[in-house]
C-alpha cells in the first residue's frame, strides 16, 4: 500500500519543539517572537545536535586518523550532503561552506569578481538589496572600476520587469538580486530573471538568505549560477552559511581565501589549490555548526517545507488584513500571492523605535530600522519602518497580540 | 515602558518648545544617526561674552531623541559656551529623568552630540561622548 506523503502541520506541536518559546520575557510575559527575518529560532534537535557533537564526537576534521576525526569528517561531509539535496544541487562539490549569505557574496565578488570582471563591465543588481549584496559589489567596483545598476522597484514593492528587460540590453556580466525581500517580504520571479540573464549573456547570483528557510528552491530547476544562503535564519547555528556554485563555474573560480584544508600541496615555490568545495574552506571550519544545519536541515524536511510556506501565508494573510484596520499604519510591499512571511510598516506620527520599545515591554519581539535596505527605505522616502515576520511557530494570536500592542502604542502617543 | 514614555516625554515629542532655526546664527551643526535615520541640527546665538541667548532645533526623530533635544536645547539659554563644553552624558538622561537602555542612548544622546560638535568643533567629539 502507498503510504500518503501528506503530513499533518500542528503548529502546536511545533511550537513545543523550540525551548525559547516557552521563555518568559519579563515576568508574566511571554515570548512573542516576530523577528525571524532577522534570525529564526533553534528546535531542540539542532541545539542538542551541537551538545551531540561537542559531547561525543569533537574532532578536527578532513587530517586526522584517529576515531573521532573520521567520525567528525564523515557527520559534516554527510551535513553538507543533506543540504545540498535540500537546495536541490546535483552533487555535494556544489555546496561550499561559509559564515553566512553575506560571506558567500563576499566570496563571489573576491573569488570570481577579480578573475572575472574588468573596468567598466556591469554588474546589474537592484534597489531591493540587503547591504550584504550591495556593499562587496561597491568595494569591488572601487577597486577596479565596474559599473553598476539598478533594477528599480515600483511603488506596490515589485521589481519593476520590464525595466529589468532594457537593463539587460546593457550587457551585464552579472545580475545579482534578492529571492524574497526582507524589508518588502517580495518574492521575486527568480527562475524568470534568470532566463532572462542567461539570454542575455549574463551570469546570475541569487541572495537566498529569506527564501531557503521559508520555501522549496531548488537551485537546478531555477538554473541560477550562484546561490547564497545564511543557516541561522532556518533554524540553523550562527556561523554557518553555503554559498552554491555551478561546478563548473566553481571548477574555474580562483580560491577566494587562502590556508589549510583549501590546498592540494604547498611547496616553497608555491601551491596547488584543492577538489572544489573545499578549495573555498580555508581553515578548520564551523564543523558543529554545519552538522547543526544539517540537523535543521532534517527538521525542516520533516514537517515540510511546503507546509511551512503555507502556514506562513495564512499568518501573513491574516496580518495584513489585521494591521491595516489599525489607524495610521502603512504597509509596505506587494499582494499576498507574491509575499514571503514579511510584513513591515509605518505609523503615522511615531518612529519605528518608539513602537518597537512599547510593543517589546509586552514580550512582542519586531524589528525597527532600516533591516539593513537604506536605499530601499530611501526610494520609499521613510527613514525607518517597523518589521513583523514570521517563521513556522508563530500563530495568528501572536498576530492578535500585535494589533492590541499597536493600539496601546496609539493610546501612548495619544495620536 | 511607562517610565519611558512618561508625560513629559510625549508632551516635548509632540510639542516641542525649541522646534525652529536661527538665520543668521553663530553656530550650527547637524548630525544623524543612520542606524535609525534621526537627524538633528542645532542652531546657537551669542552675545559678546560667548553666553548663548537663543537656540533652536530641527530633525526628525524617535520621542527619545525629540524629547531629549528640546529640553537639552532649552537648558542653554542663557549659558556660557564654556558651560556647555562641561555638558555630559548624565545631565541628558537627568533632564529625561528616565532610564534609558544601551540601545536607545545613542537616541537620548545624539543631540548632545550634535551640541557639541557645534560649539567644540567636529574633531574631538568622537572622543568626547562614548556611549559604552
Amino acid at each position: 500500500m502507498v503510504q500518503s506523503q501528506v503530513k499533518v502541520f500542528d503548529v502546536e506541536r511545533i511550537r513545543e519543539q523550540f525551548p525559547i518559546l516557552s521563555r518568559e520575557v519579563y515576568p508574566g510575559t511571554r515570548l512573542v517572537y516576530l523577528d525571524s527575518a532577522a534570525t529564526s529560532q533553534k528546535p531542540r534537535s539542532v541545539i542538542e545536535a551541537l551538545v551531540d557533537f561537542y559531547e561525543h564526537h569533537n574532532s578536527n576534521i578532513h587530517r586526522g586518523i584517529h576515531k573521532l576525526a573520521e567520525e567528525a569528517t564523515q557527520a559534516h561531509e554527510d551535513a553538507r550532503q543533506r543540504i545540498a539535496e535540500f537546495i536541490g544541487a546535483r552533487t555535494a562539490r556544489e555546496v561550499v561552506f561559509t559564515r553566512n549569505a553575506t560571506e558567500s557574496i563576499n566570496l563571489l565578488a573576491n573569488a570570481w569578481g577579480r578573475a572575472n570582471l574588468k573596468p567598466g563591465d556591469l554588474v546589474l543588481l537592484t534597489e531591493m538589496e540587503h547591504h550584504s549584496n550591495l556593499v562587496p559589489w561597491y568595494m569591488l567596483a572601487e577597486e577596479i572600476g565596474l559599473h553598476l545598476e539598478f533594477v528599480p522597484v515600483t511603488d506596490e514593492g515589485k521589481l519593476d520587469l520590464e525595466a529589468y528587460r532594457t537593463l539587460l540590453e546593457e550587457g551585464p556580466r552579472l545580475v545579482a538580486f534578492v529571492h524574497v525581500s526582507n524589508m518588502l517580504g517580495t518574492i521575486n520571479p527568480a527562475a524568470q530573471m534568470t532566463d532572462l540573464a542567461h539570454e542575455a549573456g549574463a551570469l546570475v547570483l541569487v541572495d537566498g538568505a529569506q527564501s531557503v528557510p521559508h520555501l522549496a528552491v531548488d537551485v537546478s530547476e531555477l538554473d541560477v549560477d550562484f546561490y547564497a544562503f545564511s543557516g541561522h535564519k532556518m533554524c540553523g547555528p550562527t556561523g554557518i552559511g553555503v554559498f552554491y556554485g555551478r561546478e563548473s563555474l566553481l571548477e574555474a573560480m580562483p580560491p577566494f581565501m587562502g590556508g589549510g584544508d583549501m590546498i592540494r600541496r604547498v611547496r616553497f615555490d608555491g601551491f596547488m589549490p584543492n577538489d572544489v568545495p573545499w578549495k573555498f574552506e580555508a581553515g578548520t571550519p564551523a564543523i558543529a555548526q554545519a552538522i547543526g544545519l544539517g540537523a535543521a536541515v532534517d527538521f525542516l524536511n520533516d514537517v515540510g517545507i511546503e507546509n511551512v510556506h503555507a502556514h506562513e501565508q495564512v499568518l501573513t494573510g491574516y496580518a495584513l488584513d489585521r494591521l491595516s484596520e489599525v489607524p495610521g499604519v502603512t504597509i509596505y510591499g506587494p499582494e499576498l500571492d507574491a509575499r514571503g512571511g514579511v510584513v513591515s510598516f509605518t505609523m503615522e506620527g511615531i518612529h519605528p523605535h518608539d513602537v518597537a520599545q512599547i510593543l517589546d515591554h509586552d514580550g512582542i519581539a519586531v524589528r525597527a530600522g532600516h533591516h539593513c535596505t537604506m536605499p530601499l527605505h530611501e526610494r520609499f522616502q521613510i527613514p525607518a519602518s517597523v518589521r513583523a515576520s514570521f517563521y513556522l511557530y508563530n500563530t495568528t494570536e501572536e498576530i492578535d497580540q500585535l494589533v492590541e500592542g499597536l493600539h496601546k502604542v496609539i493610546e501612548v502617543f495619544d495620536i | 515602558m511607562e517610565d519611558l514614555y512618561r508625560e513629559q516625554i510625549i508632551d516635548r515629542y509632540k510639542n516641542p518648545r525649541m522646534r525652529g532655526s536661527l538665520d543668521p546664527h553663530d553656530f550650527s551643526y547637524e548630525d544623524d544617526n543612520p542606524l535609525c535615520g534621526d537627524r538633528i541640527r542645532i542652531d546657537l546665538r551669542v552675545d559678546g561674552e560667548d553666553r548663548v541667548t537663543e537656540a533652536a532645533f530641527t530633525g526628525t526623530g524617535c520621542a527619545i531623541s525629540i524629547a531629549s533635544a528640546d529640553l537639552l536645547v532649552e537648558s542653554i539659554v542663557g549659558k556660557k559656551l564654556d558651560e556647555i563644553r562641561k555638558l555630559d552624558k548624565q545631565d541628558v538622561l537627568d533632564m529625561l529623568g528616565i532610564e534609558v537602555g544601551p540601545i536607545r542612548l545613542k537616541c537620548a544622546l545624539l543631540s548632545l552630540k550634535v551640541l557639541k560638535a557645534s560649539v567644540y568643533g567636529l574633531d574631538t567629539i568622537e572622543d568626547e561622548i562614548t556611549l559604552e
